[in-house]
């Protein structure tokens, strides 16, 4: 599991590197996955049953970064919206999606 | 919070409402008039403890400030921190009075100028009062800054911009300095009050302490940036671009004066050492004889009493580094015979603040009723401003050490120092303890010569000036009561030396030696005639060999064509600024190229030094698989599909290709949520994968078609390379965390969930119960999230709506 | 967009909303013990009307949802901060929730926490984001 991680890492982080706006969005949130993969796979993998109380289990998996996942993925959602209107507006005002054109005046 | 506190806090607080009278009252009343009694009120107050302390006592009082960093705002009283204080209020109001006729009230920024003195007194005040040294460090910097504010106070001057930047410069380079020292201090005793540092127990760990050297230079950098000690000095002479009431309150009197009260309050720490005998005697001396030289060739009256500044705080410093010494004997007799020198430079300090603070003001006049302060056009003032010429042979004189005037009795206590210092047999002294009242006596007969050419050069001889607009007279009355009060100062101290020292001198040298004091009195009698001792000896020299160069000038005057202009510190200061200003814009432009990418490579990079260098020097990996599960085929199949969407995304020309294949990936991570049990992130992050693929078909049906990257091979490759290091590291990471466990998981506490918040779900019961308030605001950032989205496309709308109409 | 004009997609989506409506207040219901809650119901029922919004049009969605989202997410979040400053008046901390049984005419013995009242602040608060990002978009042309 931490090898996949570590991939999804390397893959948005070489997307974030690019200087297309959209494969920049497109690698946030590659690296979003991983890092919930991330922060499941420190919670301990396939432990025990779901953290449900009416289910009658000895052990439940660790609910601690459930919980902390399930904000991470709305937040992930919102800022990737955001992110994505962002771009987009900057599109439309500077006719570019380049990072590089959308550099500003020289000593800024 | 006791009334001191209060006194110290009243200049900041009322510098609040300083704008608002400016604005009311100022067209009828001068805005000094209010600021005038805040001075007044705090010197009336602090007489009131002359009493308690000159009878042996201290005053501590403790308002806890950061209690839990062991940061309290300590007020500690004594003689030396008294008389400081007394010098601040007193000459403050002085220079308050003074700056009502000074500064014009019609033409002048008035509020700016009393919210900057305000705040310098509370600041000054604060300084002197602070037990703890992180306190007063940052009554330190206060001063440093508004001595800044003070000296750019004439701001569209580049002369006085020029200045105010090298002052803070110079102070605030030393003030950190100074930091450093006060910090190693504080490692050292383990405590942040001066006052415990000096019981025994804190004292030994201290000087028995490798840091004691480092911190002590540290310390003293701080106190010779502040006093203007050579090579530091530069700044004071450009520091007097300020209004004159300025030069005489910060620059003569009180704030140059902050770093020998700090080399007093800890003379009873470092004292006693051979390195800090050395350092304060040699820095005081040098400067001594380098500002009373160079003060002879100035030809601004205010740069003249700037060098001379230099050189009397030279003086006052050296006399403390010689009493020092006085620590290494113990409690003996000997030991109280050095500590006069201590007693001297008490003495001193308050003499010069007295005349030097008198001469400023009388200058101050001259430069205000002729309209200039060069010495090659003044002259032969005599008959028109008699007042002023009293005054300033009053303060002149002094300042040279000539009697019936109160500079003669400590130059002669001076001279005394110097000469018990050059017989010390301690610090190597034997074999160069005679440079000192060498050194001493030179730079004195300099001190002479450039009295006289004060009084005399501006005062005697033709009247050379002629001044256009209004016949040049002597002052107001108003503003010649300032300097008027401190030259009775001048002369009442020389005929009442002894009961001046009873209950001021006295009581500030038992706080600076304590110990000392502890175990006897020091006996000492001022009084002008000693009888023909060597001191009175040496002063007849001075002034004789004085009077001769002083008439004979022009014949030797010539030798300070041969100063090297080339290799003066101002120089030196104005090379080493330029260059660095290049340097870092140089050095800023490399990097700050404005590629977002560019910034982003520094960060991945960082990442990856930063966190395999840990891994590398801690050997932090560590790699356990006997807790993993097994693997099936369905996970496996799992991996395998996420790995293949997760490459399609990277190498896929198309946009939709591209969504798609992140669409993918997304359910592929919520199915991996049911195989981990998480049946509440499987559901919503299977729902927010739908959501956002709508989302990202939306955008990008408006953003253009994805084009190849075009790019170098080396561009490509530090991406790769950059990534490649970043998922190693994140790999590294993970399998090490997973491997470690420090501490058992508190997730067991949440199984309680029915108990404590009757859900069975314990997740949903992390989120709306137990974490109630993280969820609370991470709705808050969701919704303001929408709120943007919403503004930013609104926005636009709206605007092109708006055109449209306009078209 | 383009004007969607797929008798399939309309025929199908009128009920897959309806039975979508139907799973997400279930799911916002269920929360308490089982997997559900207002993250998650929230957002079900937000793509059901993302579900609308592709069959149909925004425009005529927005006829039969004469609702502003942005207030129903200020709604949520205010909810949300009420039941905590609740919880402030009765003298406990913020955000303190509390349960207790009821035994209620047609449900028999029904648990009541104010965990739910938070909840569907939460709800809401999704709602309203997750829809006015969407219409926000969609409306942009």
């Amino acid at each position: 599991m931490c090898i996949v991680v570590g991939l999804l890492f390397m893959i948005g982080t070489y997307l974030i590197l690019t200087k297309t706006l959209l494969r920049i969005i497109l690698g946030t949130s590659i690296i979003g996955h991983g890092v919930n993969l991330l922060i499941i796979t420190m919670g301990g993998l396939k432990k025990g049953g779901p953290p449900l109380l009416g289910i009658e289990n000895v052990t439940y998996a660790d609910s601690l970064p459930q919980a902390l996942l399930l904000t991470a993925i709305v937040i992930n959602f919102a800022t990737t919206a955001l992110f994505l209107v962002l771009s987009y507006r900057a599109y439309t005002v500077l006719g570019t999606d380049d990072t590089e054109q959308l550099r500003g005046k020289e000593d800024e | 919070m006791s009334w001191i506190h209060v006194m110290v806090l009243t200049p900041f607080i009322f510098a609040t409402i300083v704008p608002y009278l400016y604005k009311k009252f100022n067209q009828k009343i001068h805005t000094g008039w209010f600021v005038f009694f805040i001075p007044v009120f705090i010197f009336a107050y602090l007489i009131t403890f002359i009493p308690e302390i000159s009878g042996g006592n201290t005053f501590m009082k403790i308002l806890p400030w950061l209690p839990s960093y062991n940061i309290d705002f300590a007020i500690y009283m004594d003689g030396l921190s008294l008389i400081f204080a007394l010098l601040i209020a007193g000459i403050g109001a002085l220079v308050v009075l003074y700056s009502i006729y000074y500064m014009s009230k019609d033409r002048e920024a008035l509020h700016n100028f009393y919210v900057y003195l305000l705040m310098f007194m509370g600041a000054m005040l604060g300084l002197v009062f602070s037990d703890n040294i992180f306190v007063l460090y940052v009554f330190w910097e206060m001063t440093s800054v508004s001595s800044f504010l003070l000296i750019a106070y004439w701001y569209e001057r580049e002369k006085s911009k020029y200045g105010a930047q090298k002052s803070m410069l110079i102070t605030v380079f030393g003030g950190l300095a100074m930091l450093a020292g006060l910090i190693m201090l504080a490692m050292m005793s383990d405590t942040y009050s001066i006052r415990e540092m000096l019981t025994s127990h804190n004292l030994e760990a201290i000087t028995s302490n490798t840091l004691f050297l480092p911190a002590m230079i540290l310390i003293l950098l701080g106190a010779f940036t502040k006093s203007a000690q050579f090579p530091f000095s530069i700044w004071l002479p450009d520091a007097m671009e300020a209004p004159t009431p300025i030069s005489a309150y910060l620059h003569s009197a009180t704030m140059v004066k902050a770093g020998i009260y700090l080399v007093a309050r800890l003379t009873p720490i470092f004292g006693g050492t051979g390195e800090w005998f050395w350092i304060v005697t040699g820095v005081g001396l040098v400067t001594l004889l380098y500002g009373s030289v160079n003060a002879v060739r100035q030809t601004d009256l205010k740069a003249l009493l700037a060098y001379s500044t230099i050189s009397q705080l030279g003086l006052i410093m050296s006399l403390l580094g010689m009493g020092s010494g006085a620590l290494y004997f113990g409690y003996g007799d000997e030991s109280f015979i050095y500590a006069t020198a201590i007693f001297a430079a008490i003495f001193h300090l308050v003499n010069h603040s007295t005349f030097k603070g008198c001469l400023f003001m009388v200058v101050g006049i001259i430069d205000h009723e002729t309209g200039t302060r060069d010495l090659r056009k003044l002259g032969g003032l005599m008959h028109l401003m008699p007042i002023s010429f009293t005054l300033m042979i009053i303060g002149g004189f002094s300042m040279a050490g000539l009697p019936p005037f109160n500079g003669f009795l400590s130059k002669e206590l001076f001279f005394t120092a110097t000469l018990q210092a050059a017989n010390m047999s301690i610090f190597n002294l034997a074999n160069l303890g005679f440079v000192i009242p060498v050194i001493a006596w030179v730079a004195s007969i300099f001190t002479f010569i450039y009295s006289m050419i004060l009084v005399f050069k501006t005062f005697r001889g033709k009247h050379r000036f002629v001044r256009v607009d209004k016949p040049v007279h002597e002052a107001p009355f108003g503003m010649l009561i300032s300097p008027l009060i401190l030259a009775i100062l001048v002369v009442a101290i020389f005929f009442f030396p002894n009961l001046f020292s009873k209950y001021f001198l006295l009581p500030a040298w038992e706080g600076v030696l304590p110990s000392l004091a502890q175990a006897g009195e020091l006996s000492i009698k001022l009084s002008p005639w000693h009888g023909w001792t060597p001191e009175l000896i040496m002063t007849l020299g001075v002034v004789g060999l004085g009077i001769l160069m002083y008439l004979y000038i022009r014949k030797w005057y010539r030798i300070y064509n041969y100063y090297p202009q080339a290799l003066t510190l101002n120089t030196i200061y104005n090379f080493s600024l330029e260059n660095m200003e290049v340097l870092s814009k140089k050095a800023t432009n490399k990097y700050m190229t404005g590629f977002i990418r560019d910034y982003l490579v520094y960060i991945f990079a960082f990442i990856v030094v930063i966190v395999g260098g840990v891994f590398w020097t801690f050997g932090g990996f560590t790699f356990d698989v006997s807790q993993d599960a097994d693997i099936n085929i369905y996970e496996a199949g799992l991996v395998i599909a996420m790995i293949i969407s997760a490459v399609t995304v990277l190498f896929s020309k198309s946009r939709l290709t591209s969504i798609l294949a992140i669409g993918a990936l997304g359910f592929l991570v919520s199915f991996f949520f049911v195989l981990f049990r998480a049946p509440d992130l499987a559901l919503t992050q299977l729902v927010v994968e739908t959501v956002t693929t709508v989302l990202f078909l939306l955008c990008f049906y408006h953003l253009p078609e994805l084009r190849k990257e075009i790019g170098k091979i080396p561009f490509k490759m530090t991406n790769a390379i950059i990534s490649i290091g970043v998922g190693v590291i994140i790999t590294v990471v993970a399998l090490s965390a997973k491997g470690t466990r420090l501490f058992d998981s508190i997730s067991s506490y949440y199984e309680n969930s029915y108990e404590l918040a009757g859900a069975k779900n314990i997740v949903n019961a992390i989120l709306v119960d137990f974490r109630g308030i993280d969820t609370m605001l991470e709705i808050l950032v969701l919704t303001m999230a929408g709120l943007g989205v919403y503004t930013l496309i609104k926005l636009r709308m709206a605007r092109r709506d708006k055109n449209e109409g306009a078209e | 967009m383009k004007e969607p004009n797929d008798v399939l997609i309309r025929s199908v989506s009128k009920v897959a909303v309806v039975i979508i409506f139907t799973f997400a207040i279930n799911l916002f219901i269920s929360g308490h013990h089982y997997p559900g809650g207002g993250f998650i119901g929230g957002l079900a029922f937000s793509s059901a009307v993302v579900l609308l919004f592709l069959t149909f049009n925004i425009e005529t969605v927005r006829k039969n949802f004469p609702v502003d989202f942005k207030v129903i997410a200020a709604l949520g979040v205010l909810i949300a901060v009420l039941t905590g400053v609740g919880a402030m008046l009765l003298g406990v901390p913020f955000l303190t929730q509390a349960f207790d049984y009821f035994n209620l005419p047609i449900f028999g013995k029904t648990e009541l926490a104010t965990a739910v009242l938070f909840d569907i602040g939460v709800a809401l608060a999704v709602i309203g984001t997750s829809l006015t990002i969407i219409m926000s978009i969609g409306d942009d042309r």
